[in-house]
């Protein structure tokens, strides 16, 4: 089965109904993307699937077959969200961070409060109390790469 | 070197912020070992009696399994009282008790291993008010309170109960196990928890190993909360003695069913007043008892139901006070360490009875207040003399004045009055919390701390962990000015049993206050060794360096372990929260609108970091008030899973206005006091204040829609002036 991870054509040889989080993290290696509940509640596993934030725990690889799948490993380092989340306290523990960070690329250039609230409504953070997390994207969105973005 | 910026006050970058947000950080199931075993807990399902008989339905080749009889040490989870046993001999006091213990390298054959147990059952107590087995009696007298109650115009009585909370780290329990071959067979455990020595200890324990044999390392850890300080060393334990037998690594990393189900919880506690009050407001008497559920073992239950005890009067002084706590038994997985520590559930009670007090003098909330509040030169109910860290009137009168809390209570209440029935309402509360261990408990503790001379700067070593709060980065702050050296010159060692002293368990709001301040007394000693030379130039010309301290506590500190009386605390925190609810007058559902909240920490070493623990802390707070309902059935939790235990999500979290008073304490480095706890201790009985200002008279939480219906009933009952 083929994928598109991260930019790269990707070749996995496993059960089609394993779980993409598991495929991620054992197969391929990339262990960014983080298990907190397991039924899809929590969006601690949160990935970019065709660019849609989706909880890589609910979706079996078949789903992924032939998609383009990005995960926190894909943004490289350098993405102004990375950037904002360290600088202004967005990352606490640093376990919801992977998703939620992937969550807010979902968000599009500069979000409303209420598209913010709503678009993460699906990751839950247990440190933070959210509002650290909105100064980050708040500040991402203004920086000029984010812009281009 | 040169002299750098000041990094104490500013928000310099969090040292592993980087990892974080990149997913290079390794927490406990990043990791993987060569010749990796999984492992599987088998645990009772039955809340009390005795285990008759164990029965593996499956083929045992390829699977290691242990129960209590491979234990070479002691079977206990070695902590306070040593009444937990690491994996149940013959009797069962809780659904979820650990019982045997698999491994295999394969998870799909793991999870299929079908073990029957047969038991033989008694019947189980989970009515803590009936309960013949206590964990802890606590009693703090002050003054006379016949002679209090006798001074008094009117006595207000009042019952108030809390549930349990779910810690909720997002990263659930984990740890993996890597054995010693050969003969000196020593372990490590890497994983996921807050307070490395504690695991350490107990492994000695339960391994009947020497400290040189065991050593604990800290992974990057997805929050605690409470909730990674003594549950750590049983699951340590599980996967040790695996590792042992089979030889091999083994994984312990609990689904998030699991760790609700099995997992320490808060305390749930009925708290009873009676409080004798003058006709101006004055506070006379003030009788407290307390009854804290401690579930099935021991564990912290004792110094939980002492901080709560301490703190049980709230921020008030009163010359007549007797505040008698018991924590006691029943037949549920056991209670433990939760952010407050006890705190949150006595000063729900104390904050919600102070408006019910104020309501029936016709006196608004915070009038009360501001003639009840401790004052610099005030006694405690401990006795302890307050000093000018003491901030209780700043913090009430700068949250008034920020949110205009008078005018809107009034405005809330005309708008309310127009529509029908009253859906919105405001409230506040006042609240405090001591950093550090409780009384005497520091000087038990004689943490240490260590810094290293590198050739860049300085090592931090100690045991503290950073688990999502900033450790590492408000340490190397503080030794970084100590010094006079750049943040990033100094490192942060890993809390590694093997490379690190004991500096205490990363709990009590005390790593910044009391592990900072050991760490900046070793900073103060490398300065003066090296005179004006650089690191690099000292270390050419004496060799290496390393300045360990201990624990001093400050001369004016005194306490009576006893008769509970003294200083409790080094220095106490001060904050006044104000809440605006609106309650959905279909579905009953309360919700926090604004968020408002005044803290005096002290000296704020990192403002995001102080920041952070604030608005996380608050949020943690209003869930407890309103959300999270763990449902015991047949003492378990019946919604151990994240579909139906729910914690606040951006949408149940109102925007929080943050303000942050550095009201300095003379022996915290630079003037910090304790930060971490507070902030939980005071949304809830904000949030019920601000009910009870809609109409809703509630002395419960969670205020979950059913019981705020409830209350409408019950009022509507009561009341013919209600209009409809």
């Amino acid at each position: 089965m083929y994928f598109t991870l991260n930019g790269k054509r990707t070749r996995i040889d496993a059960h089609p109904m394993k779980r993409l989080l598991d495929v991620l993290r054992e197969e391929c290696g990339l262990t960014g993307t983080k298990e907190g509940c397991g039924e899809g509640e929590c969006g601690a596993c949160t990935v970019l699937v065709n660019g849609l934030p989706v909880n890589a725990c609910l979706i079996p690889l078949a789903h992924a077959a032939r998609t383009r799948v990005t995960t926190i490993e894909g943004l490289g380092g350098r993405h102004p969200l990375q950037r904002a989340f360290v600088e202004l306290g967005g990352a606490q523990c640093g376990i919801c961070t992977p998703g939620m960070i992937l969550a807010a690329v979902a968000l599009g250039p500069r979000p409303s409060l209420d598209r913010m609230r709503t678009g993460l409504a699906g990751n839950l953070c247990r440190c933070t109390g959210y509002s650290a997390i909105y100064k980050s994207i708040r500040k991402a969105s203004g920086s000029k790469a984010m812009r281009k973005a | 070197m040169r002299r750098a910026a000041r990094a104490v006050g500013r928000n310099v970058l969090r040292k592993e912020g980087a990892d974080k947000v990149t997913g290079r950080a390794r927490y406990i199931d990043d990791l993987t070992f060569p010749g990796l075993l999984h492992a599987r807990t088998i645990r009772s399902t039955i809340p009390a009696g005795e285990i008759a008989g164990v029965r593996c339905n499956f083929g045992t080749a390829g699977f290691t399994i242990v129960d209590a009889r491979d234990i070479a040490g002691r079977n206990i989870v070695a902590l306070i009282d040593d009444d937990q046993p690491c994996l149940a001999e013959r009797a069962v006091r809780h659904v979820a008790e650990p019982i045997l213990l698999l491994a295999h390298a394969d998870r799909e054959r793991l999870l299929s291993a079908d073990v029957q147990i047969e038991y033989r059952p008694t019947t189980p107590n989970f009515d803590p008010q009936v309960s013949s087995t206590s964990f802890k009696i606590v009693r703090i007298d002050k003054g006379d309170l016949d002679a209090g109650f006798a001074a008094a115009d009117l006595v207000v009585d009042g019952e108030y109960r809390v549930g349990h909370q779910e810690q909720l780290y997002i990263e659930p329990n984990g740890v993996i196990a890597v054995p010693e071959q050969g003969r000196g067979r020593g372990i490590t455990v890497y994983g996921s928890m807050q307070c490395p020595y504690y695991v350490h200890r107990a492994l000695m324990v339960l391994l009947d190993l020497p400290a040189d044999k065991v050593r604990v390392i800290q992974t990057e850890t997805g929050g605690g909360f409470g909730g990674k300080e003594e549950y750590p060393s049983m699951i340590a334990g599980h996967a040790a003695l695996l590792a042992r037998k089979a030889g091999r690594p083994v994984k312990l990393v609990y689904d998030r069913v699991e760790d609700m189900l099995a997992t320490t919880k808060r305390h749930p506690a009925i708290i009873r007043h009676r409080t004798g009050v003058m006709r101006d407001g004055t506070l006379t008497a003030m009788e407290i008892d307390a009854l804290f559920d401690g579930g099935a073992y021991a564990t912290l239950s004792a110094v939980v139901l002492s901080r709560g005890m301490i703190h049980a009067s709230g921020p008030y002084r009163c010359d007549h006070v007797c505040i008698r706590g018991n924590a006691v038994m029943t037949n549920t997985p056991p209670n433990g360490a939760f952010r407050g520590f006890g705190a949150p559930q006595t000063q729900f009670a104390v904050e919600v009875h102070m408006d019910r007090i104020a309501e029936r003098l016709g006196m608004d909330p915070v009038r009360i207040r501001e003639i009840n509040a401790l004052r610099p030169g005030d006694t405690t109910a401990t006795g302890q003399r307050l000093g000018k860290d003491c901030s209780a009137i700043a913090v009430l009168r700068a949250a008034v004045a920020r949110t205009d809390f008078n005018r809107r209570r009034r405005a809330v209440v005309r708008t309310a009055s127009r529509q029908q029935p009253a859906l919105r309402g405001i409230g506040l509360s006042l609240f405090f919390h001591g950093s550090g261990f409780t009384g005497s408990g520091e000087v038990k503790l004689a943490s240490k701390a260590s810094l290293a001379l590198t050739e860049r700067g300085a090592r931090i070593l100690v045991a503290s962990t950073e688990i999502g709060q900033g450790t590492r980065t408000m340490h190397a702050q503080i030794v970084a000015d100590t010094l006079g050296w750049p943040y990033e010159r100094i490192e942060v060692n890993a809390a590694d049993t093997g490379e690190v002293p004991d500096s205490g368990p990363t709990v009590a709001s005390r790593t910044c206050m009391v592990v900072g301040r050991i760490l900046q007394r070793c900073a103060e000693d490398m300065r003066a060794r090296l005179g004006g030379l650089s690191p690099r130039q000292y270390l050419r010309k004496h060799g290496p360096l390393v300045i360990t301290k201990q624990y001093e506590q400050p001369s004016d500190i005194t306490w009576d372990d006893d008769r509970y009386r003294g200083d409790a605390y080094g220095s106490y925190g001060w904050a006044c929260a104000v809440v605006e609810v609106e309650v959905d007058r279909d579905t009953w559902q309360a919700s926090p609108v604004a968020f408002a909240t005044v803290h005096d920490i002290g000296r704020v070493i990192h403002p995001i970091l102080a920041q952070g623990q604030i608005e996380g802390g608050s949020a943690q707070g209003l869930g407890y008030a309103l959300l999270e309902h763990v449902v015991m059935r047949d003492g378990a939790m019946a919604n151990s899973q994240l579909t139906n235990y729910l914690i606040p999500t951006t949408r149940d979290t109102p925007a929080m206005d943050v303000v942050m008073l550095e009201n300095p304490y003379a022996h915290g480095p630079f003037g910090a006091k304790g930060v971490g706890e507070m902030p939980i201790d005071g949304p809830a009985p904000a949030v019920i204040n601000a009910l009870r200002h809609a109409g809703f008279d509630l002395r419960e939480i969670p205020a979950t829609p059913e019981k705020i219906m409830k209350a409408q009933i019950s009022s509507l009952k009561s009341s013919v002036t209600l209009e409809t």
